[in-house]
């Protein structure tokens, strides 16, 4: 990591995203206190990252959760639970909702060692959970998980924010990352290259893509009062645009002037593009 | 807190392997050996009149041959059960969700370090237990000082598991068993050269033995447990392989505890460092 400097607001949904080897794992594990880094300093909720204290704020979902195979998830959720200091009364009323709102209680009494990868990744967001912490790291949450586990998921993590929980997300999926964060900010070679507020970026640029006929200079001319980077090719013109509000007028505008239009499609630039721009098309997720 | 909460799960998880029970199973089969080989002793010392002295020297070195076989055993098992334990749960990432918790790293492995010993201990009172029961019962032999032999041979024990504990923060599962299995066979080899010197009377064989037990004290541990458990006149004899030849000093066992101690310590403060 080389001047990694990242700052989460309070009560946010927060995706780290960056291509394979970038260093997002390694980030989270010094934030943790896993990982020593060898300089500089890190703060977690106001505290030096890594100390006992702010453990206990904190929960943690390791990218691929293994544990004692032998153990029940009623029992794994106990030692966790006791692990950070609860009572067995707490556990008692903590556990059995714990285990129903990651859809393991059908599957209490059953051993781990007969759990899918799916299952093991709810205990192990379960196990995170156990002492409702204000921070929590989850690495690739819905990485193993079918359609339905994934909306589970991002169910959870959506809860936990709504309980004033930070949540702290790397993942490889955009498109989840994309319903489920505000804030996302994308590393490169140890270093973070940019970040941005979803809540803003969904409300963002729009590329317009118009096939049609009698696309007269004028007509592309007078498109410069909604929009920019416009092209023409044959019967099709595009443009960039940065409010919905002016797609009417535009087509208006269009129809107006005599072009025959056969299509009109505004395109929002997804956090899949976004990424590959900034990371360059080769790097692979 | 942590601390119990650790021993309590590794206790569970170390119970829970089929090697402890694979161990108990081998170390059940060596006391019904040990019950049957002394039954037909004793018919053979009453088919032949064989006069009392014999018959009690000739218990006496079955009685500890059996124990020396139980001691190996817990040695052993000690080993395999725990040489997985640190190594192989940093190498699998389970200790990720461990050591995020709030609990310092020292209560992780320490409270690790209780459970096993705990399991170790059971395992000792039940086959080292047993081994004087069937003595007894079979031969009507009994050794001397059979608490401080317990004591000796749990000592022993705890120290290949502190040094398992402790190459265990640095090397992988197989590295670690291979390194701490060649340091007791090499203690091993030290010691019955040591003892091979009552025969030969060669004092540099006492020097040999003396520096590989500073090396790796546990065989030590077991001679000075064979002197303690021996009456007196069957330690003198020369001709048996558990001869008070050379005996390990009271220095030499407190050498041993602090041989461990030192371990338990490396192993704490490299755990407490590493990046996991």
């Amino acid at each position: 990591m080389r001047n990694l400097s990242l700052e989460v607001r309070r009560g946010s949904i927060f995706g780290f995203l960056g291509p394979n080897g970038a260093g997002k794992s390694t980030s989270i594990k010094m934030l943790l206190g896993l990982v020593r880094p060898t300089s500089g300093e890190a703060f977690v909720l106001g505290s030096p990252a890594g100390g006992v204290e702010v453990r206990r704020k904190i929960g943690f979902l390791p990218e691929h959760f293994r544990f004692y195979e032998w153990l029940t998830p009623a029992e794994l959720l106990h030692l966790h639970g006791r692990l950070c200091g609860m009572s067995a009364s707490q556990l008692r009323e903590r556990v059995p909702p714990l285990l129903d709102m990651v859809g393991l209680a059908p599957h209490r009494d059953k051993h781990i060692h007969d759990f899918s990868k799916g299952m093991m990744q709810r205990i192990g967001l379960a196990q995170a959970l156990i002492h409702e912490p204000e921070l929590i790291f989850l690495d690739e949450p819905t990485s193993g998980l079918d359609p339905m586990g994934r909306r589970l998921v991002r169910d959870v993590i959506r809860s936990q924010r709504e309980r004033g929980a930070t949540v702290f997300l790397n993942s490889h999926l955009l498109g989840e990352v994309e319903v489920t964060c505000d804030h996302v900010a994308f590393i490169k070679d140890g270093e973070v290259v940019a970040s941005h507020d979803l809540r803003i970026f969904g409300q963002g640029e729009i590329r317009v893509v118009v096939r049609g006929r009698n696309f007269t200079t004028q007509v592309v001319a007078g498109l410069a009062a909604w929009g920019t980077g416009m092209n023409l090719e044959g019967e099709q013109l595009t443009f960039t645009t940065s409010s919905r509000d002016a797609l009417p007028d535009v087509l208006r505008h269009l129809v107006a002037a005599g072009s025959e239009i056969y299509e009109f499609t505004p395109e929002r630039a997804s956090l899949e593009d976004l990424f590959v721009r900034i990371m360059g098309e080769d790097r692979g997720l | 807190m942590g601390c119990w909460t650790m021993a309590g799960i590794t206790f569970r998880e170390a119970a829970r392997k089929k090697i402890l029970w694979t161990a108990l199973l081998a170390g059940l089969a060596c006391l019904v050996l040990f019950g049957i080989a002394m039954k037909y002793q004793m018919e053979d010392f009453q088919t032949r009149a064989t006069a009392p002295f014999i018959r009690y020297q000739i218990l006496s070195a079955m009685l500890m041959l059996g124990l020396y076989t139980v001691d190996l055993l817990a040695v052993v098992v000690t080993i395999l059960t725990s040489v997985d334990t640190i190594a192989g749960e940093i190498s699998s990432g389970t200790i990720h969700a461990i050591a995020t918790k709030p609990i310092p790293r020292w209560q992780v492995l320490i409270g690790k370090w209780t459970g096993f010993a705990c399991m170790i201990a059971a395992y000792v009172a039940i086959i080292f237990g047993g081994m004087i029961a069937v003595g007894y019962w079979v031969g009507g032999v009994t050794p001397e000082n059979p608490l401080q032999g317990a004591l000796l041979v749990c000592l022993e024990c705890l120290l290949a598991l502190s040094v398992t504990f402790m190459f265990g923060t640095w090397f992988s599962t197989l590295t670690n068993g291979i390194i701490v299995l060649g340091l007791l066979g090499f203690a091993f080899m030290g010691g019955w050269l040591e003892q091979m010197s009552g025969f030969t009377e060669s004092g540099r064989l006492v020097a040999v033995g003396i520096v590989s037990s500073l090396l790796m004290p546990s065989e030590a541990i077991w001679r000075r447990a064979a002197f303690e458990m021996q009456a007196p006149l069957a330690g003198s004899l020369p001709f048996s392989p558990f001869a008070n030849v050379s005996i390990p000093s009271m220095t030499m066992i407190g050498y041993a505890g602090f041989y461990l101690l030192i371990s338990l310590v490396i192993a704490v403060y490299h755990f407490h460092l590493r990046d996991l």
